[in-house]
This record gives structure tokens, sequence and C-alpha cells, in this order.
């Protein structure tokens, strides 16, 4: 198990480096830092001592390795929008997009266990056919239509939901939620549908797919032969073994939502981390850009490496690195 | 001697099609989309990209079916005055050739990679594998985001816009090779050790020779089946990268562009411009999808979970 973990962890940290190897070429092509800090009217020659003294005509590498010593004791240059380290404005806006994942992924559990696992016991049954029909479509749906189909109906025309914004917000403890309000609350249901439409048609699929072939299984033959109850063989027997790859899925699918929050919050303007990196890159604003790209993958890399873990512990027979000797 | 037609004729493929209603009816609507975007510069009534044939008197003129339609323009005008129809039928020629060459390139790296991987074996097919591994732990959403993200600030939004299909091109391509290579490598695993290929090898054939000719062969039900999907997903992801001002410019638009350009004026009543180039977007995907599905029944390939 330890040689499974510092295996992983290893893997983890070199995606890590590639990933702030790249940044950082990307801050090096993208721009002139020192005209961002300095303006026109400076002249050349001080440009040129300014440039040495911070170490912009130094070789690639060293520069990288100082940015990488910056970077590891959370420094990543501050914004030019903001005049504010760029972490900083990430981490703010960190909690919106957080919310909308977890709303999101609320209603997919909520919805895809139980129609999944229906759509296999009952395969053949009207109501399962119009899922797995509806799934389809729904799965052909971007979810940027998604979200401005919901926005036309809900807002514009009945006027019920409110189309943009997270609404009213409350701090606890330096973090800015919407969970605790009304309002809060009632601005996250659109971009919580929205975002969970194209991944919950996927689930549906996956949890019947699964549930279907373990269904067909020795093991739940027996169980069935030894006189067990339906029920206890459904949900206690075969949906553990349903729901083992459907955690591997999921750990993927995270990081792929973390992408369609772009989308999303661009459509419901929800002030999140994908909205303003996208502001970030029209402003050509390198150090957020670069600062997003660091804490996206800093939080796939995780997801990654923690579904992996958590796949080995559940799943006895998943071969960890080490078991053969 | 009996032609290819008497053959395809006579194949599970062509008996499952005339049975099976609905995968007629989609097969007729994605050829029906094919000959359309083929041949959209003879069927629309006017040319969308060339701007003194657009007069700003024109604009948001509401399809024909409403109270303020023009005969002119069966589906309306958007808000400069371009016929929504034209550029409906140039919109769908775009994000179709996209999403085809982009998974024309994923099955020329995936298959030219898993036949290396799965062939040669050892360390290449180590490294190639993690390499895979580690691309489909990212979504393609998010590469292709970050990566056009960081083109369009470096070139400049002008530049960009003239070079943006070959990127979108480019980048859908190049990020969902794994795909296509798993499954490849899978069957070249289960296919090296059969003595036919021990054959080959014996006779002197060159390497290369027995990947494509003797072995590839082998994948081409899987292959078939993953691309159907793909071609969908690439069309889906070329409109959400349009839609967030990454991809086609609105003067040369996708489908996915015309709904991010039509968005702006949902607020004020102007729906035709964002649901009309929706629909046709949606239907599209729906259609690919659901042969994708029934190829998948009928050939039931072995297909690489993972």
């Amino acid at each position: 198990m330890l040689r499974f973990l510092l295996r992983r962890l290893a893997q983890a940290a070199v995606v890590m480096l590639v990933i702030s190897l790249l940044s950082f070429s990307i801050q090096d092509q993208l721009g002139d830092p020192l005209r961002e800090l300095v303006g026109q009217r400076v002249s050349e020659a001080e440009r040129d001592l300014l440039r040495e003294q911070m170490g912009l005509n130094d070789p690639f590498l060293v520069q990288y390795w100082r940015f990488l010593g910056r970077a590891v004791q959370g420094d990543l240059g501050d914004s030019y929008f903001f005049k504010r380290p760029a972490l900083e404005v990430i981490l703010d806006k960190f909690p919106a997009t957080f919310e909308l994942v977890l709303g999101a992924s609320v209603i997919i559990l909520f919805f895809s266990v139980p129609i999944g696992v229906y759509c296999a016991i009952r395969p053949r049954t009207l109501f399962s056919r119009l899922m797995m029909g509806a799934s389809i479509v729904g799965i052909s749906i971007p979810v940027f239509l998604t979200a401005i189909m919901l926005i036309y109906v809900f807002s514009i025309q009945l006027g019920w939901m409110p189309s943009f914004g997270r609404g009213e917000t409350v701090d606890v403890g330096g973090w800015q939620t919407g969970l605790l309000t009304a309002d809060g609350l009632w601005h996250l249901v659109l971009p919580s549908i929205s975002l969970a439409s194209i991944m919950l048609p996927l689930f549906i699929r996956l949890i019947r797919a699964e549930m279907l072939e373990v269904l067909h299984t020795e093991y739940i033959r027996f169980a069935t032969a030894k006189g067990l109850s339906r029920y206890r063989i459904w949900f206690l027997h075969a949906l553990k073994n349903t729901l083992l790859p459907v955690i591997t899925v999921g750990g993927v699918q995270i990081g792929t939502m973390i992408a369609y929050t772009i989308l999303t919050e661009t459509v419901f303007q929800w002030p999140g981390m994908g909205f303003m990196f996208l502001e970030a890159v029209n402003r050509v604003d390198t150090p957020l850009i670069i600062a997003y790209l660091i804490v996206v993958g800093l939080i796939f890399v995780i997801t990654n490496t923690l579904v992996d873990l958590i796949y080995g512990l559940v799943n006895p027979t998943v071969q960890l690195a080490g078991r053969q000797e | 001697m009996t032609t290819r037609w008497e053959r395809f004729r006579q194949s599970d493929f062509y008996y499952h099609l005339g049975r099976d209603r609905l995968a007629q009816i989609c097969l007729g609507i994605f050829v029906l989309y094919a000959l359309a975007s083929l041949a959209a510069p003879l069927l629309a009534p006017h040319d969308p990209y060339d701007p003194s044939s657009i007069d700003i008197m024109d604009s948001e003129i509401p399809p024909l079916w409403q109270d303020g339609g023009d005969p002119r323009f069966l589906f309306g005008t958007d808000a400069q005055g371009r016929d929504l129809l034209s550029t409906i039928l140039y919109g769908t020629r775009i994000s179709l050739m996209i999403g085809v060459c982009a998974v024309l390139l994923q099955l020329f790296l995936g298959v030219s990679l898993g036949l290396i991987a799965g062939y040669v074996g050892g360390r290449v097919d180590a490294v190639l594998m993690r390499i895979a591994d580690i691309q489909l732990s990212f979504s393609t959403m998010m590469v292709a985001i970050i990566v056009l993200a960081i083109f369009q600030a470096a070139f400049g939004t002008e530049l960009y816009s003239d070079l943006a299909i070959f990127m979108l091109i480019l980048v859908i391509g190049i990020a969902e090779w794994p795909q296509y290579a798993r499954t490849v490598r899978a069957t070249v695993l289960a296919e090296k050790k059969k003595e036919y290929v021990d054959a080959a090898r014996l006779t002197g054939l060159p390497a290369p020779l027995i990947m494509f000719r003797h072995i590839l062969p082998n994948s081409v039900t899987p292959i078939l089946v993953i691309s159907t999907v793909q071609i969908a997903n690439a069309i889906i992801s070329e409109a959400a990268l349009s839609f967030l001002g990454l991809g086609m410019p609105v003067n040369k638009p996708s489908l996915g562009s015309l709904i991010s350009a039509g968005f702006e004026f949902i607020f004020s009543g102007l729906w035709w411009i964002t649901t009309i180039p929706g629909v046709v977007l949606v239907v599209l995907i729906l259609v690919i999808n659901l042969l994708g599905d029934w190829l998948r029944d009928v050939l039931n390939p072995r297909l690489y979970k993972g």
C-alpha cells in the first residue's frame, strides 16, 4: 500500500512539475512584465537596468527555478488588473465555483443512482426506456445551450428565477457562501441544473450498464439461490460492486465538471474561477492565467490521486504495486 | 464473383439497418446534414460571408411564420441583417468539417501510436500508455480551453480568428488520441501472439506492413463505433469553445458561435437567433449519438473499458 501511495504521489508531482513548466513558459512568452510594471516614459537604459535587477536576462532554467521556489511558497505573482496577489484573487473566487460543483454533484448523486439502478432492475418498463431515451437526448445537448434555454424559459418567459450572479452571500470564516441564504440558494438552482445536465445522463447510463453486468454474475445467482430477499441482493450486494467503476469515472468527471464550470459561469455570470479565467484571458492578465492553471491542475491531480487511492482501498482485487513480490 | 454492393446487401449491417426504423431515420437525417453542408454555397439564398449583400435595414426580422416575417428570410435575420438560414447552412458546414477533421486526426495519431505501443511493447509501450493515462485524466474541454485561450492571448484576436479553424481541429484532434490508442493496443496485444502474425514476420514482411495490413483490420469495428461518438463529442467541444469566444469568429460562424452571438439578444426577445441554430446543433449531435448507439448494439465490438 505504501509503495502504491508513493508511486502515485511521485506521478502527481511529475504532472505538477510539467504543469508549472508549461505555465512558466507561457509567462515567458506572453507579454513583457516590465511594460506592465513601468509606463512608456521610462528610458531604454533604465529599462535594461531594471531588467537586469529583476533577473529577466537570466537563463530560462534559472528563472524557472526562481519561479518554482516562489510558487511553492504560494507566490504566483500579482495580477496586472487587480493589483493583488494572483493566488489571493483565485482563492476569493474559489467558493463560488466550489458551491456550484457541489450543487451539481448533489443533483447528480440524488438522481443518477436511483434511476440507474431502477433501469437495470426493470430494463423493459416504460419508465426505463423513457429514461434511456431521455439520457441520450441529454448527452446531445451542449451545456451552454441547456443553460441558455433554462434562462429563456424560467427567467425571461416565466420570470421565476434569477438569470445571473450568486445573490446574497454571507461570510463564514473568510468563505463567502451562498448556501446559507434563501436568495443564494435560489440563485444556485439554475446553474447547478445546467452543470448537472451534462453528467447526469452519463452517470445514469454508466450505473445501469454496470448494474446489469453485476446482476448477471455468479455470486448474485448464488445469493438468489440461497434465498436472500431481492432487495437485499439489489441494494446491498449488487449496488456495492456497481459503484466501484462509478468511483473511477466520477473522479475523472470532477475534472471535466471544472471545465464545464467555465461555460456555466459564463452564461450565468457566476462570479467564480472559470468566469474570472475568461476575463483574465481577454485582459491578457498573465499571472492570473497562470495561477488559474496551477490551481486547477492541482485540483485535477489531487482528485485523481485520491480516486485511485480510494479505488485501491475499496476494491480488494485491484493490483496494488508491490503486491506481486 | 460478387460485387461490393452485393456483398454489402448480404451483410449483417444491411440486415439490421433494414429492420431498425430509428436507425434509418437517423442515417437519413445525417446524410441530409452532410449533403446540405457540402452544397451550402448552392443551397443558401444569401452569401453570409459577403458583407456587401447584407443590409443593416434587414436586421432582426423574425422567422417567416411569425408576425413581421419576410418571405426572403425563412428563419429571419440576425442583428447584423444576415439571413439566418444561409448562416446556419454555412455554420453546419464548418461545425461538421471541424468535427470530422478533428476525429480523422485523432484516428491517425491514436491508431499509429496504439499500433506502435502494442507491437513494440516494453518501455515504449509503458511510456506511451502512461502519457495516455495522464492525458485522459485531464478533461479535453479543460485542455482545449486553456490552450486556445493562451494562443488567443499570444496571437491577438485578429490573427487568431484566421487560424481558429486549424487550431480547433488541432487541439480537439490531439486531445483525444488515447481513446483510439487504447483500443488499438488491446487488439494488437491479443492478435500479436497468433500464428498468422508469426507467419507474416517469418516471410520477412516489414513491421509497419504487418501492423497496418494484418493486425489493424481486426480493430475496424471498435474504431467505427468509437468514431461516431467521437465526432459527436468533437462537434460539442467545437460549439462550446466557439461559444466561449475561443473558436470560430462571428464573421465566419460555426453553429456554436452563432448561438453565442444570439445569446446577447435573447433578453430582448430575439429568440430565433439562438434557438434555431441550437435546435440544428442538437439534432445533428443527437442523430450521430443514436447512430453510434445503434452501431454499438449491432456490431457489438469488444471495447476497451477504462
